[in-house]
């Protein structure tokens, strides 16, 4: 058997899916002693080039509360004709079309490497998928010049049967209609008052019959939403003449930003048109919302935006009320099947704090960067557009996960893009965590690296084991709406055996898989950090398992809040819970590659001890990629060596980080900042914060160490201390 | 000619004096020879007014009213009061007419009710004449006047007659006091000769007067139910005189009076058209005679004395107030007209029945005296002058006091007493047109430039620089004439004063040598201290199913196209510097960006229109010239875009609102242009509900259909004028769309409301498309607020118009076009000074169409008097009844109709009553009296009562009505009186550079061979006789036969003839006449549409009960008498 590496490796390949434990402790005090608890982060749509889907429907359980999905782990009775469930041990009667299995002649979902299976399911018309910008015109001109330019690029990257909309606000909102030739027709709203969806009234091609009761606003959506195809030059030329919004912005204002409103109507909008149809609305603003439902802060500039001392003194007025606002339109978003989208490009906070649940519950993108006319913009949101290897969008919608478990194992919740479909069953247990209490979830925008975590609960009680050899069996039905528009349902069904933590504890340890259970755990804190103060976090994530890492999660953006702004540190966690787990633990713990002429380049500690003068430094930290040119390479640089003949391998060393940034520039999204800085360069502050600071100002000179590396000025502990002190804790907890 | 006749008058006033404020008049004539003397005329024409001196004309009176009088008047005076029960009789005849009039006649009596019953009985008598004789009898005095108008009425003939009648009396009784005067018989006699010199004619035509007045009155009521029978019809006139009383005394009087009545009625006629001649007193002498002889026999006999005395003044009065048929005899052929007009309608048998309308005072006549009068350019330095009617063509002459154009006062004499006031209850008003358009020849308002520091002000009332402010100390101070506090002169303003004590200066400076002017505003006349921006024009469009089917839209997106080059402007070399907005509207607002960079015009609509909101800033209010080509794109589009449409729903507070909103945002006054078709049922603020309820006509909740239905529009239109945003509205209703609510917002603001009902592109194109033109075209002031300053004494209390007060001082207009007039009422709060007179000065603050502040400033004095005569000398029936018309207008918002009615026919008859009972000279009760300058009250006042918004017909809609209502509002006096008193021209003869003389406005002056042209201001008629002469049918119509006339010409053929030349070209120069167009309608005589028409000729009776004159000015005699007693 191949190694347990091995086996996690080949797992993730197929399933998308990397549990903490291999082997499950086969009772529920068992479980809770091993402190990290059974959890995987699944990877519903991992892309598999080498699976192909079956073009039919999967035969289900016919148990009425159960309907798992036939798959290899099933015992089949070939000449009978049967399969047995293997969550309920329903016998069920293979369909009539199966009548000529045979031991030889065995379709795909019974096949073991075909434990995740593919389904297409043919039911009724598909729509098209949808597209609806919400353009904030409150910009500066390069800002707006840039964005438009974006916008009409990326026409041309939609599929051509896509439906468009554009919805721009500012002081006020502005639903564009598409179609009309000769005068361009807009309606507008007035930015401040919220309007219940009632009153954006759906009026289809027909022209229903206005309904009385909603008198108040009247829209013919199917005029806002138009083929690309038929409308392109059009919206060209709209997005071309957009202009800023023209409302005066007196001295020491911000400008009227509508963007709760704004949302609002494109939330309408689509819930009145296309209820349960993926699409995707896609919110561009350049600052916070001034005005009106949703605002966050005032038009004064005199005020300004809440930081985190103003959240903790309780001092930002508009944060609850906002918060709310845009959860209940991302609840309203995420009962459609709609996801939303945030491209936030300003050097301030634009309120990414009040609205991340917009994309954390619908499964929407979030962009941060300084502004539309950058390349951090521009690119990533291309690749919003990129296309997999069939020339299908890595994008899908509406997907709903549902979990099956077998009676050892209840779910006990999810940390992801998602929100609970409320789906109570025999499989979900009452211990919640992250989000609970339901065995089905709906993922509105799903994309192949979209990875959710899920925590499970051995129910079995110690005294009544599991027998010998018994396997703990989760079964993962994914249901989309593929990017070509047609229904796919996925399924992955996972085994793991059962092993008695007291006679088997080793093989229970050698099954552990770090990285996973680091970030699984490291989402449990990130959950717990958004709902509760955050020393309490750090407090509750100390008392847990400690490994590494966790030195420097708990100085990451993730769980600290110091030097980020509220709308960074949504930032970074509406991508930590959603990411894989290789860009997770890059995002735990930046990896910092050294380049010299000493050498190929080698990853080195993260330390301050790494930085060294003659030392070129790539560190990755998913959001940032820094290149850190040492003090003498600086020197060497400026004096232009490089363009030497006969210094041509400096040359090679200067590319040589260079190539490599932009391989990991060219995959990532969102798109990394790209800082380019040496040494005393101000820019190095990205690199000397991660480091961990083993040489400060306080410890410079203690130990009569040779100064060696760069010291770091930061009262924050070192590695080492930190390290002494858990040791100290960590004798004295078990005493 | 006659002024100079008149003049005598003058002298007759002197006489007066004895009698009257004959002390007040002679220090007048010393004061203002100059004018006076023209003047005179007039006024000696007045001083039958004067006759005041009763006793001296007691003596005429006698013997001429005697004669005259007796029948007529005795009859009526009589025959109510006392005859009560004749009435009665009467009554029968005239249900209609009786009702209204029985209120006043209850007054008479609570017993008429039951009068008509007897009366029905009684009636058989020859009743009216005879209970009026019998009347007039038993009342004795009134006889006199019953006696002098009865001959005249005999006479039939009501002119001649009246005359004959009347001279003779007056002249007897003249005699004594001509003795006195009969120096002044021709001139000087005039002022008191009014009586004496009357002696001679006068007399006679006041005593005809008198006693034509009263049967008239009974007859009038009786008439209109039974023309022939009219003397007894006229009786139920009476039966409003309680009948129960009467019952008992008609018996005894009607036998004894019989005959007298039977010769009454004919003196009365007699008497009606010697008042005239009275007036004209010259001539009437001659023509009466001969007629009065018989009326005057019979009543002198009965009350000589008496009504002698009384007769000549009510004569003069009256004969001065017909002073016209007088006058017709003097200039024209007075009674050669007389005799024509009235023979014709039906000389002979309802002469002896019915009281003459020939023997009324006719209001044709009274405008042609005065523009025969008026034959210089009326200057207006002289204070307390009456200036001519509106209907007369002069040049005014600014000399210190604003021109009538600008201002026009009910009284150029006001009481110096509030007693007196109220005592004469003559209201005292002006109605001033701020902004009013001079005719070519006469010079606008100068615009003086008083420099950084703004114009020069009293300190403690800030009146501006005005001629009446008083320089004193070398020129260096000046003391306000309206509160004496004396101001600093500064010194850029300083200037020498002459050995007279004026500025040397004096007449380089409009402001202290004109009475109308205007300063540049500086800064601090400006709306937060900010030069204005240049006003904007918003149009508004309704593009709902019914405008777009009604071809509204488009017509309106056509026009607009060219109109837009035509917006108001001030230099007409230069560009208007006015900006320009579009929207269109259903139940949804498109506003429309026409940015002139735009290729396309872009459409942004509003759906939510619960809280309007303008969604766009930049692009939507544009200069015309830099977005021609997108605006030209954007009106072809309109019409097309919604071409389709189904939607029926519209809104309207929204749209206002949207309009208020974007000239908010502009930060600029403007006009908004709404277009609009049905009642806005949309869900938006300002939602109406249809609440057109006929039965509440004639209730007392009548008045909640005045009132708006909900108060969301009195809140939208203050906010309109806090932002000068005025709106003028264009309806195309098909059914009920609620007037009275959706004109709220533009009566608040100084705008317009044009409704065209059942709007037909075809038809209503013409008239639609020249009203946009000209309201767009004319010259407008936005954001103007009016302030009048008085002289100490008298203050301004009461304001009527198209506008909004905030306070109770400043008139507050979103928008002042040169079409609206606003009527001031003033009271006194203290004593007026005969010296000083009392001042008026109107300030209105307003920004130019060119975004120039500016102060207009109109100055005004008259005179004040101690004596009665001297105010009822000196007023203006036309402006007051302006006045009386817009404060009964108002009134019907808070009173039922009825009450409003009353207390309009109540207060005419206090101011009749006043005078017959101070300025008149003694005579019977009997006696219908009425002062020169009012003579004609009660035939126009019976216009107001009889107008669509008091007394509405059957088919009278309630938008009609308040629409009515409303447009009364604005109107100036020339408009308030074509209104109510249409123009009625005779086609059938025209002449190059001169009208036809216009006919009473009354079914009898149509001769069925003619073709006539009436004109209201709003509506213009041609009524086309049956057996119309061929000639006419050809040259106007082009056609063979009657039969081949097409009734649904809207204009009439371009024939190659001088007749439908000059008939066209005088159809045009009416209608440039008119701030609004008048559709031309062609009536045949005895078509359905002639009912249109009828209802125009306001001196008959209306189908909706409207009292005849004749019969009105009966019941108006009745109401005088019962207040007199």
């Amino acid at each position: 058997m191949a190694t347990y590496q091995e086996f996690i490796q080949q797992n993730e390949d197929r399933d998308g899916v990397r549990f903490s434990w291999n082997l499950w402790p086969s009772s529920r005090l068992e479980a809770t002693r091993l402190v990290v608890p059974v959890s995987c982060l699944f990877t519903p749509l991992k892309e598999r080039p080498d699976l192909p889907p079956v073009q039919y429907e999967p035969v289900l359980c016919s148990r009425a509360n159960c309907k798992a999905v036939l798959n290899p782990l099933c015992q089949v009775d070939f000449r009978a004709k049967i399969w047995a469930c293997n969550f309920c041990f329903q016998r069920n009667p293979f369909p009539p079309s199966y009548a000529g299995i045979s031991e030889v002649n065995q379709p795909a979902e019974l096949m073991p490497q075909f434990s995740t299976i593919e389904y297409i399911v043919q039911r009724g018309p598909t729509p098209p998928l949808i597209f609806l910008y919400v353009v904030d015109t409150c910009l500066e001109e390069e800002d707006l010049q840039a964005l438009k330019e974006s916008l009409q690029m990326s026409l041309s990257l939609l599929p051509p049967n896509a439906l468009v909309g554009l919805i721009t606000f500012g002081r006020m909102v502005q639903v564009h209609e598409l179609s009309c030739e000769g005068i361009a027709k807009s309606y507008v709203f007035r930015g401040t008052k919220d309007l219940s969806s009632k009153q954006i009234q759906v009026g289809g091609d027909k022209g229903r019959p206005p309904q009385p009761e909603n008198a108040g606003v009247f829209v013919f959506i199917t005029r806002f939403l138009q083929p690309v195809h038929r409308v392109d030059m059009n919206l060209t030329d709209l997005l071309g003449e957009l202009q800023r919004d023209p409302w005066p912005v007196p001295q020491g204002k911000r400008p009227l930003r509508s963007t709760g409103v704004a949302l609002s109507v494109a939330v309408g909008l689509l819930e009145g048109t296309f209820p349960n149809t993926g699409a995707r609305v896609m919110l561009f603003i350049g600052g916070p919302p001034t005005q009106g439902p949703g605002m966050v802060v005032g038009d004064e500039l005199k005020t300004p935006i809440r930081s985190w001392h103003d959240i903790q003194k309780d001092n930002a007025r508009h944060l609850k009320k906002a918060t709310k606002y845009y959860e209940a339109m991302a609840n309203r978003s995420a009962v459609n099947g709609h996801c939303i989208d945030i491209y936030a490009c300003a050097l301030d906070q634009t309120g990414l704090l009040e609205m991340k649940c917009l994309s954390n519950l619908t499964g929407g993108h979030i962009v941060m960067g300084d502004s539309f006319n950058t390349s951090l913009f521009k690119q990533t949101f291309q690749r919003v557009f990129s296309k997999d290897y069939n020339g299908d969008f890595r994008m899908a919608f509406g997907g709903v996960l549902e979990v099956k478990t077998s009676r050892e194992v209840k779910v006990c919740g999810t940390i992801g893009p998602c929100v609970s479909l409320n789906a109570k069953g025999s499989c979900v247990s009452e211990n919640e965590m992250g989000i609970g209490g339901t065995s089905q979830w709906k993922v509105c925008g799903i994309n192949p690296s979209t990875t959710l975590a899920l925590y499970f609960e051995v129910v079995n009680q110690h005294n009544a084991p599991v027998p010998q050899g018994g396997r703990g069996v989760i079964q993962f039905v994914t249901q989309y709406q593929h990017s070509n528009t047609q229904r796919r349902i996925r399924v992955t069904t996972i085994a793991r055996n059962w092993a008695d933590a007291q006679s088997q504890i080793q093989h229970i340890e050698s099954s552990f898989d770090q990285e996973a259970s680091a970030v699984l755990m490291a989402r449990l804190g990130v959950f717990r950090a958004e709902s509760e103060e955050g020393p309490d976090v750090l407090r509750w994530l100390d008392r847990q398992l400690i490994r590494l890492f966790m030195f420097h999660l708990r100085r990451s953006p993730f769980l600290q809040v110091f030097n980020n702004s509220p709308d960074e540190s949504s930032y970074y966690r509406h991508h930590f819970v959603r990411q894989d787990l290789t860009q997770s633990l890059i995002m735990i713990q930046p990896i910092l590659y050294s380049y010299s002429f000493h050498g190929p380049p080698e990853p080195v500690l993260l330390d301050s001890s790494s930085i060294l003068p003659d030392r070129i430094l790539l560190m990755d930290t998913f959001f940032q990629l820094v290149i850190y040119h040492g003090e003498t390479i600086a020197q060497w640089r400026k004096a232009g060596y490089q363009e030497m003949a006969e210094y041509e391998n400096f040359k090679q060393l200067l590319l040589a980080p260079l190539d490599d940034a932009q391989e990991i520039l060219q995959t990532r999204f969102p798109m990394p900042r790209y800082i380019d800085t040496e040494h005393g360069g101000s820019q190095a502050r990205f690199l000397l914060s991660k480091v961990n600071p083993s040489q400060t100002h306080n410890n410079l000179y203690a130990w009569g160490q040779v100064l060696r590396g760069a010291p770091i000025l930061t009262d924050d502990v070192s590695l080492q201390v930190f390290m002494d002190h858990l040791k100290k804790l960590a004798v004295s907890s078990s005493a | 000619m006659n002024v100079n006749q008149h003049t005598p008058m003058a002298s007759p006033y002197g006489q007066p004096q004895p009698g009257y404020g004959q002390p007040g008049y002679a220090p007048l004539d010393g004061g203002y020879p100059a004018p006076y003397a023209p003047y005179n005329g007039p006024s000696s024409a007045y001083q039958p007014g004067a006759p005041p001196q009763g006793p001296a004309r007691g003596p005429p009176t006698s013997g001429a009213p005697p004669i005259s009088a007796p029948q007529p008047y005795n009859q009526y005076s009589q025959g109510d009061m006392q005859n009560g029960p004749p009435p009665m009789t009467q009554a029968p005849p005239r249900p209609a007419a009786s009702q209204l009039y029985n209120q006043g006649a209850v007054n008479l009596s609570g017993p008429q009710p039951s009068y008509p019953q007897n009366y029905g009985p009684q009636p058989s008598m020859q009743q009216v004449t005879s209970q009026m004789t019998g009347m007039q009898i038993t009342s004795g005095a009134p006889t006199p006047t019953g006696p002098g108008y009865a001959p005249p009425r005999s006479s039939q003939h009501p002119a001649s007659t009246a005359y004959s009648a009347a001279p003779p009396p007056s002249y007897t009784q003249a005699p004594p006091p001509a003795s006195s005067a009969p120096t002044q018989p021709p001139p000087p006699s005039g002022p008191a000769a009014s009586q004496q010199y009357y002696g001679g004619p006068p007399p006679p035509s006041q005593q005809p007067f008198n006693s034509s007045l009263p049967p008239t009155s009974q007859r009038q009521f009786p008439s209109p139910g039974l023309p022939p029978s009219s003397s007894q019809q006229t009786f139920p006139p009476s039966s409003y005189s309680g009948p129960p009383p009467f019952s008992s005394a008609p018996p005894p009087p009607p036998p004894s009076q019989p005959h007298p009545y039977q010769s009454g009625p004919p003196p009365i006629r007699t008497q009606m058209p010697p008042t005239s001649m009275a007036q004209s007193n010259h001539l009437p002498p001659g023509p009466q005679g001969p007629q009065c002889p018989p009326g005057p026999m019979q009543q002198p006999p009965s009350q000589p004395g008496m009504q002698g005395g009384y007769p000549p003044q009510q004569n003069g009065a009256f004969g001065q107030g017909r002073g016209p048929q007088p006058g017709y005899a003097g200039p024209y052929p007075g009674q050669p007209n007389y005799g024509a007009p009235a023979p014709a309608p039906a000389p002979g048998p309802p002469a002896q029945k019915r009281l003459d309308p020939d023997a009324i005072p006719s209001p044709i006549q009274v405008i042609e005296d005065d523009r025969a009068k008026c034959t210089e350019p009326f200057n207006t330095g002289v204070r307390g002058q009456v200036p001519p009617l509106v209907t007369t063509n002069f040049q005014a002459k600014d000399q210190g006091n604003a021109s009538p154009r600008f201002v026009r006062c009910t009284a150029y004499n006001v009481p110096c007493t509030a007693d007196m006031a109220k005592q004469s209850q003559v209201p005292l008003a002006a109605v001033i047109k701020p902004l009013a358009t001079l005719p070519p020849d006469e010079t606008p308002p100068y615009l003086v430039d008083h420099g950084e520091a703004g114009p020069v002000r009293c300190n403690r009332c800030k009146a501006y620089m005005c001629p009446y402010m008083q320089f004193i100390e070398g020129g260096r101070r000046f003391q306000c004439g309206f509160c004496s506090c004396v101001t600093e002169v500064p010194p850029h303003y300083f200037q020498h004063l002459d050995h007279t004590g004026k500025r040397v200066d004096c007449y380089d400076r409009p402001e202290l040598s004109l009475g109308s002017y205007e300063f540049v505003a500086t800064v601090d006349y400006c709306k937060n201290n900010k030069i204005p921006q240049p006003p904007a024009f918003i149009f508004l469009i309704d593009v709902s199913y019914n405008a777009v089917k009604s071809g509204m839209v488009n017509i309106v997106c056509q026009e607009l196209k060219t109109l837009l080059d035509y917006l108001p402007r001030e230099n007409p070399e230069m560009d208007s510097v006015v900006r320009v907005g579009f929207v269109t509207y259903n139940k949804v607002l498109h506003f429309y960006n026409v940015k002139a960079s735009l290729a396309q015009p872009q459409m942004l609509v509003v759906s939510d229109v619960s809280d309007m909101f303008v969604p766009l800033l930049d692009g939507f209010l544009v200069n015309v010239n830099e977005s021609r080509l997108v605006i030209e794109s954007l009106l072809d589009q309109i019409p097309e875009m919604f071409a389709d449409t189904r939607e029926t729903e519209t809104v309207f507070g929204p749209v206002i609102q949207a309009g208020l909103e974007a000239l908010k945002a502009a930060d600029c006054s403007g006009k908004l242009f709404v277009f609009h078709t049905s009642l806005p049922i949309a869900e938006a603020p300002g939602k109406l509900k249809n609440r057109e309820d006929k039965k509440l006509v004639g209730t007392d909740k009548e008045k909640s259909l005045f009132q708006p239905q909900v108060g969301f529009y009195n809140t939208l239109a203050k906010e309109c004028v806090a932002q000068g945003c005025c709106v003028d509205l264009f309806l195309f209703p098909n059914q009920y769309v609620d007037v009275a609510t959706l004109g709220v917002v533009p009566v608040s603001t100084g705008g317009s409301i044009y409704k065209y009902t059942y709007f037909q592109a075809q038809s209503d194109t013409e008239r639609f498309l020249n009203d946009l033109r000209r309201d767009i075209q004319k010259l407008v002031g936005f954001d103007a607020v009016m302030r009048v300053r008085t002289s100490t004494g008298i203050r301004a209390t009461d304001f009527f118009g198209s506008f909004f007060m905030s306070n109770t001082t400043d008139v507050e207009l979103a928008g002042l076009d040169c079409d609206k007039a606003i009527t001031v009422e003033f009271k006194h709060d203290d004593k007026l000074s005969e010296e000083t007179g009392a001042l008026m000065q109107c300030a209105v603050l307003y920004t130019s169409c060119s975004g120039q502040r500016r102060l207009r400033v109109h100055n005004m004095a008259v005179n004040c008097c101690s004596q009665l005569a001297d105010l009822y000398r000196n007023c203006e029936t036309d402006t007051i009844i302006n006045f009386f018309s817009k404060y009964a207008f108002r009134g019907l918002l808070n009173n039922p109709t009825k009450a409003v009615r009353d207390t309009l026919i109540n207060q005419c008859a206090q101011i009749l009553a006043c005078y017959r009972k101070n300025c008149a000279s003694p005579s019977s009760a009997g006696q219908l009296i009425l002062p020169e300058c009012m003579k004609l009250l009660p035939v126009y006042l019976n216009c107001v009562l009889k107008s669509d918004v008091l007394m509405p017909g059957a088919d009278v809609s309630l938008d009609d009505r308040a629409y009515l209502r409303q447009l009364i509002s604005g109107m100036d006096v020339t408009e308030s009186h074509i209104f109510f008193y249409p123009r009625l021209l005779p086609l059938t003869k025209l002449e190059s550079g001169s009208l036809p003389m216009a006919v009473r406005d009354s079914e009898e002056r149509l001769s069925k061979g003619g073709v006539y042209l009436l004109e209201t201001g709003l509506h213009l008629f041609l009524w086309v006789g049956a057996s119309v002469q061929q000639e006419l049918l050809l040259n106007i119509f082009g056609t063979q036969s009657f039969s081949q006339i097409d009734p649904s010409l809207t204009s009439l053929p371009v024939l190659d003839n001088p007749f439908s030349q000059r008939l066209r070209d005088i159809i045009e120069s009416f209608r440039a006449q008119r701030s609004r167009y008048m559709k031309l309608m062609v009536v045949k005589q005895e078509d359905k549409a002639e009912l249109i028409f009828r209802h125009f000729l306001v001196e008959d009776k209306s189908v909706s009960g409207g009292a005849s004159y004749v019969d009105f000015l009966c019941h108006m005699h009745k109401e005088i008498r019962q207040l007199l007693s």
